[in-house]
């Protein structure tokens, strides 16, 4: 961690750390548990949610728990995922980005196109995912549904099940692959350097506020008021 | 449960099952319909046997009693009252007739069942060498893709346990060489019991003798679309079965099911293991993206660091 020397930046909140964490528990116990259901040699990780009748109790209800989160998290987000001028350009050099020629990248806004695929790629599939599992959930509300609609709501589900897990394995891989990322999530911050070098767009945009300019150095002055003589004061006790 | 014969299919298992016990017997339910009274005495045998009390119901004015399947009722008499062609010779002047067809329903004991192949719980359910297929309800997991896999609508999830059940053909009864209890108590010999080849034979001769009479779309049920079943209907009206309360004309694993629980199943867990790994390779060929240093984005001599130092002491 370079914190300590580096001038750093708030990327997201407490709410959005929060709420992202949640979430990333649901999906784990969501794909774990509805994993077993799909395919027999699974079978085995329904155990994590204390045994196979009791993921099939829990499944669901987590499922609901993670859309709630998702559908706050997709709000608060939306405006900085929609597609931007250079973000084109950006995905033709997807050579570039992968063999981390970055220097060669155009300049890019919050979020990346990739980013942003996954943030669309999940606006596609949670909500799916939600509509075809109520068809599918017994005993509540299966029973009010034709059987001939249950069945396909089941392979649907499956199918947004993949595609949601596959984007969830490419997302945590970048996380992994992009050092700096993780910090933004776990602690809310990243270094001037991090954000200028991969979202300079955002990066110009945030300098324009003299809090994120500042360049803080710990999490816990996130949340303290723009006011400086308190922040003076934290920083002496730290 | 009770393992003395081959297991043939295991509902959520992909090696074999038990299966050193050979020459079993394919055994079959012939349920003649064209002999059936609607007496009930099956229903009742039913749950006398397998100590099943299903909630007292309301009248709805039909016959029809309960008016469907439940994890109670294993096995139900349907009433279709249904104008059919008339048969009887050049007498009967009219062209049509009032039929009361009364089918027994209940499990088919397919030869590929739906519900073992849809069911995600291993030994939840599974087809033993005489072709019975028996659900295994100590190991079913209530999540109801039975329902979902069955061509025939016939698993029902219990609302006191939210485990599945359905006819077991009297497995229990079999095993020990019994008949199924509707067939001891059915008073007509509608319902018989005995090897495959043996209630074709008989099916064969009835039919023969309903075609006589004047049913010449007279025919068995034995639906290839899904191999075949372990229980048959002999129908007076073999071209038309849905008039017996929609018994299905062509039943088969829906293709949704079977692509549900077929291809996509290796297919896609395939591709998540490789896009997993695809990672783990990308990362070991081409490294990280380093987080970057000051001086790296913002030159050696930048004061960038230095500067904001000292805004913050003015401040």
């Amino acid at each position: 961690m370079n914190f300590k020397k580096q001038k750093t930046m708030l990327r997201y909140g407490p709410g959005t750390r929060a709420n992202h964490w949640a979430m990333a528990g649901a999906f784990i116990l969501l794909t774990l548990s509805g994993l077993a259901f799909f395919h027999p040699p699974f079978f085995f990780l329904s155990n994590t949610l204390g045994g196979p009748v009791w993921s099939r109790v829990l499944h669901p209800f987590i499922g609901v728990v993670l859309f709630v989160l998702f559908v706050i998290i997709a709000v608060r987000q939306l405006k900085y995922n929609l597609l931007m001028k250079n973000d084109v350009q950006w995905m033709r050099q997807m050579g570039d980005v992968l063999n981390n020629r970055d220097e060669k990248l155009p300049p890019i806004g919050k979020y990346n196109p990739g980013q942003k695929l996954v943030y669309w790629a999940l606006i596609l599939c949670i909500p799916v995912l939600l509509i075809t599992g109520v068809i599918m959930w017994r005993p509540w509300f299966a029973g009010f549904f034709p059987i001939p609609l249950i069945r396909v709501a089941s392979l649907v589900h499956a199918l947004a099940a993949f595609i949601g897990i596959a984007t969830i394995i490419v997302h945590v891989y970048a996380a992994i692959w992009v050092k700096g990322s993780i910090k933004a999530m776990t602690r809310g911050r990243v270094t001037h350097a991090w954000a200028k070098h991969h979202h300079p767009l955002w990066y110009e945009q945030e300098m324009e506020k003299p809090s994120q300019r500042a360049g803080g150095e710990s999490a816990q002055e996130l949340d303290a008021p723009p006011h400086h003589g308190a922040r003076n004061d934290g920083r002496t006790s730290g | 449960m009770i393992n003395s014969q081959n297991i043939v299919a295991r509902s959520a298992t992909t090696l074999p099952a038990p299966h050193v016990r050979d020459n079993v017997v394919e055994v079959a339910k012939l349920i003649d319909v064209s002999k059936c009274i609607g007496c009930k005495a099956c229903q009742v045998a039913c749950m006398e046997w397998n100590d099943l009390r299903d909630e007292v119901g309301e009248c709805h004015g039909v016959y029809d009693n309960p008016m469907d399947l439940t994890a109670e009722s294993w096995t139900v008499m349907r009433f279709s009252e249904v104008e059919t062609d008339a048969v009887g010779g050049a007498d009967v002047s009219k062209e049509k007739e009032l039929s009361w067809l009364i089918r027994k329903d209940g499990c088919m004991h397919c030869a590929e069942p739906g519900c073992l192949k849809a069911c995600p719980a291993p030994g939840a359910i599974v087809q033993y060498a005489n072709g019975i297929v028996d659900f295994d309800s100590n190991n079913c997991i209530g999540c109801g893709y039975c329902i979902t896999g069955c061509p025939f609508n016939i698993p029902r999830i219990s609302e006191k346990d939210s485990k599945s059940y359905k006819c077991t053909l009297c497995s229990d009864r079999v095993t020990n060489g019994l008949e199924p209890a509707c067939v001891k108590a059915c008073p007509t010999n509608c319902i018989e019991f005995g090897s495959k080849k043996d209630m074709l034979a008989r099916a064969d001769k009835r039919v023969n003798d309903l075609k006589e009479r004047g049913y010449e779309k007279a025919g068995i049920y034995d639906p290839a679309g899904v191999g075949g079943t372990h229980v048959m209907y002999v129908l007076h009206h073999n071209d038309e079965p849905g008039l017996y309360h929609g018994l299905p004309k062509d039943p088969r694993i829906s293709p949704v099911v079977g692509a549900w629980k077929g291809i996509t199943k290796p297919i896609m867990s395939a591709i998540l293991g490789i896009t997993a790994f695809a990672g783990f390779f990308h990362y070991i060929t081409k490294g990280p993206k380093e987080e970057p240093t000051d001086e790296e984005v913002f030159g050696e001599g930048d004061d960038h660091h230095r500067v904001s130092r000292e805004e913050e002491h003015r401040s």
